[in-house]
């Protein structure tokens, strides 16, 4: 089975087989990263730009492992070191950053839709490291990943997501791509938070924490802010915390078994207690080691390296 | 001046209860006779056989880039529009750069557009004061300097108290009030209609409401004040309602639609097609169905085209980034024909009605009918030629449309302004025009 996309923006586009087949090459990419000499020849020769518009220190380094990992040369053009904070629009970026002929770009934007607007005017590959509140495909793969390992499966878990739904550009795809592969949602924010009709994604909603979380074999929790657009979407950390907040008591609601993860970066006693965040069913830092694992998987695929084993070329 | 008969055409005029067969007959730029069979010398005959022959179509609705912003469209470039649009008049927001506010700045564009728009153009003053939403405009003055409405354009009038002084004084001078009905605080950072589309494209909504109760608001000023409030745009079921409701209890409220909210949803943004983002936002498709059944039964006034010229790098951008607007001078008469016409959802003279007659009526224009001694400004359409919406060969300065490649069923024929042939679908723009 080879894996036919172009570019990667929208988990949207993906088959359940496509996501299938990231998942599984990813564990392949994992086993690489195990190894005391971690890397291999697959992409060789490849230029990947790292095209960051908004400030991010993990997804960035994380493709930039994973490009290096597979030996493709990676350049990082972040906002902060470029033309971009001298009022150069996006189009004349894309153009610019074109003529230095990149076979990919990696890139991450506040705007929904700018991932799919570099695609549609660039002739390389283009991987959506998140765009707006739109899209994150990677993180919802790299959290299925971490799911899989764990329960063997994504068909049938229980997977409660709490937190601000209406600004997460990760819990969008994170629905997607978990409906898509059978598993059963539920999102819990409270109503400010909580966009309308999110229950047309196929999933449960509600803004009562305790009454979803039994049952649940994952509590996915997102990261908080209150300020958007000048309106205060809730009275006060504390309040949130209070009703919202991931608590040792909370999680004793879940599953004996239950996983707790959060793409990060945390509020700590904001959505999450440190207790949680730091407890043995914390799987936060495995998802960020197979962030890694996953976008390696990602970059191989898109540069269409379905049909081959990792090590073919090695 | 010369005499042009009008041959064979189905003339429609509501306001003289006509529909039927007849020659047209104009005569220093006024309609000198109508009936069957007219002979007379000397002068030109446009063959208008198969053709309807309607009062000129008046836009009541548009924006133009000048004075500021000529790169969008100017007066003469958005009158060349116009009439090869089908539109014989204009009436042209404040929305620039200076904002029309005063009676001078009125008498400049009306002087502008006499000498160079090949339609007429009817300025909109400024409600307030730089549409600054705090004082009001010396309403009198821009009346006798030819303003025929005020309004603060899209930025809506928040205070519902000056919107009641303004409706009290604008009365006295029979000014009607145009409202863009928003709650600007229900809309901050808002793209695309709130909803399921809203929810996926992970970008803040418009919420319907933040329209409809500024309607509600609206409607009962309108009541309260005994003066015509002219709703610019609506584009929900709710405000539908509220206008119906507030007819009936005989307030002065009259409302406009685009036909852009009367063809497309919320779900044609999924794509993140920028010429999609407009204000108020394409709805939803039960929010769509309502506008077309206030249009068939008289709720809805006029279609306007809502003309919003933007440059190339205004929407050539991630969708947030974009900025709203449709231009559509050129597009809407022929989407009109095609959604309303040719679809048969209502007849001609609620068609004439909708485009000509109530437009006149709501701003107190001379025109909208073809009665003997009216202004001889006629819009003659082909109810079955194909209109091809291409936007490269738009007359209009501007590009920014969603409609690109649509072929429509109607087509204008040729666009007559004050007894002079502007604009024929075989010869294009006149000369001098």
């Amino acid at each position: 089975m080879s894996f036919s996309a172009e570019h990667l923006l929208s988990i949207e586009d993906l088959s359940p087989d496509d996501i299938t087949l990231i998942l599984d090459t990813a564990e392949e990419m994992d086993a690489v990263s195990q190894r005391p000499v971690k890397k291999v020849p697959a992409l060789r020769g490849r230029t990947i730009m790292n095209l960051f518009f908004e400030a991010s220190t993990r997804t960035r380094a994380s493709f930039e492992l994973a490009g290096k990992r597979l030996s493709a040369d990676m350049v990082n053009f972040s906002t902060s070191t470029s033309s971009v904070k001298k009022g150069e629009t996006l189009l004349d970026t894309a153009r610019t950053l074109e003529a230095m002929q990149p076979d990919m770009v990696v890139v991450r934007h506040q705007s929904a839709g700018a991932a799919s607007y570099l695609a549609e005017r660039m002739h390389c590959r283009v991987v959506n490291a998140g765009d707006g509140a739109h899209q994150h495909p990677t993180q919802a793969l790299l959290d299925a990943f971490t799911m899989r390992r764990h329960f063997g499966r994504l068909e049938g878990l229980k997977v409660l997501i709490g937190g601000d739904f209406t600004h997460s550009r990760v819990v969008r795809s994170n629905v997607q791509l978990l409906t898509k592969m059978g598993a059963k949602v539920t999102a819990c924010a409270p109503p400010s938070m909580m966009p309308p009709d999110a229950e047309r994604f196929g999933i449960d909603i509600t803004s009562d924490f305790d009454a979803a979380l039994p049952g649940s074999d994952v509590v996915m929790m997102l990261r908080c802010q209150f300020e958007r657009h000048g309106v205060s979407m809730f009275p006060s950390a504390r309040e949130y915390f209070k009703h919202f907040g991931l608590t040792m008591e909370r999680l004793a609601l879940a599953k004996s078994n239950a996983i707790v993860m959060h793409p990060g970066p945390m509020n700590r006693g904001v959505e999450i207690a440190s207790e949680v965040a730091d407890h043995e069913r914390s799987v936060i830092l495995d998802q960020v080691q197979h962030g890694v694992a996953v976008r390696m998987a990602v970059l191989f695929l898109v540069f269409g390296g379905g049909d081959r084993r990792v090590e073919a070329e090695a | 001046m010369s005499k042009i008969l009008l041959k064979g055409g189905l003339v429609v005029d509501p306001a003289s209860d006509r529909e039927g067969k007849a020659d047209v007959l104009i005569r220093s730029g006024r309609i000198a006779k109508i009936g069957r069979a007219i002979k007379e010398t000397g002068v030109r005959t446009l063959d208008c056989k198969g053709k309807v022959v309607c009062p000129g179509f008046i836009d009541m609705h548009v924006r133009l880039g000048e004075p500021g912003r000529e790169e969008l469209d100017t007066i003469t470039s958005g009158g060349r529009a116009a009439v090869a649009g089908g539109f014989t008049a204009l009436a042209v927001l404040p929305g620039t750069d200076p904002v029309n506010d005063d009676a001078e700045t009125t008498m400049a564009l009306r002087r502008r557009a006499e000498a160079e728009a090949a339609c007429r153009i009817h300025p909109i003053a400024a409600l307030t004061r730089g549409r600054e939403g705090k004082q009001l405009t010396e309403m009198g003055h821009l009346r006798e300097a030819g303003a025929v409405a005020v309004s603060d354009a899209d930025r809506p009038v928040t205070d519902a108290g000056i919107l009641r002084q303004a409706l009290d004084h604008a009365g006295m001078f029979a000014l009607p009030v145009i409202d863009f009905p928003e709650d600007p605080s229900l809309t901050a950072g808002g793209q695309v209609h709130e909803g399921w589309v809203s929810t996926r494209l992970g970008m803040p909504g418009l919420p319907a409401v933040a329209e409809e109760h500024v309607v509600a608001r609206d409607v009962m000023l309108s009541a309260l004040t005994g003066s015509h409030l002219h709703l610019a745009l609506v584009s929900t079921a709710t405000s539908v309602d509220l206008v119906r409701q507030g007819k009936r209890g005989g307030e002065v409220v009259s409302c406009a639609v685009s036909p852009h909210h009367l063809l497309l949803e919320d779900e044609a943004c999924a794509t993140f097609d920028t010429n999609c983002k407009v204000r108020p936002p394409l709805r939803s498709a039960q929010d769509r169905k309502a506008l077309l059944r206030g249009v068939k039964d008289g709720t809805v006034d006029c279609i306007t085209s809502a003309h919003r010229p933007r440059h190339v790098d205004e929407k050539d951008v991630p969708f947030p980034e974009a900025e709203f607007g449709i231009a559509g001078l050129e597009s809407t008469v022929p989407l009109v024909l095609d959604l309303l016409c040719s679809r048969s959802v209502i007849d001609l003279p609620r068609l004439v009605s909708l485009m000509s007659w109530n437009p006149a009526r709501i701003l107190g224009l001379r025109g909208g009918t073809l009665a003997v001694g009216a202004p001889a400004d006629v819009t003659i359409l082909d109810l079955e030629a194909t209109t091809t919406v291409d936007p490269d060969s738009w007359l209009s300065l501007s590009r920014n449309t969603p409609l690109a490649g649509r072929e429509l069923k109607g087509a204008v024929a040729a666009t007559v302004v004050d007894g002079r042939v502007v604009w024929t679908r075989e010869s294009g723009l006149a000369r001098g025009a």
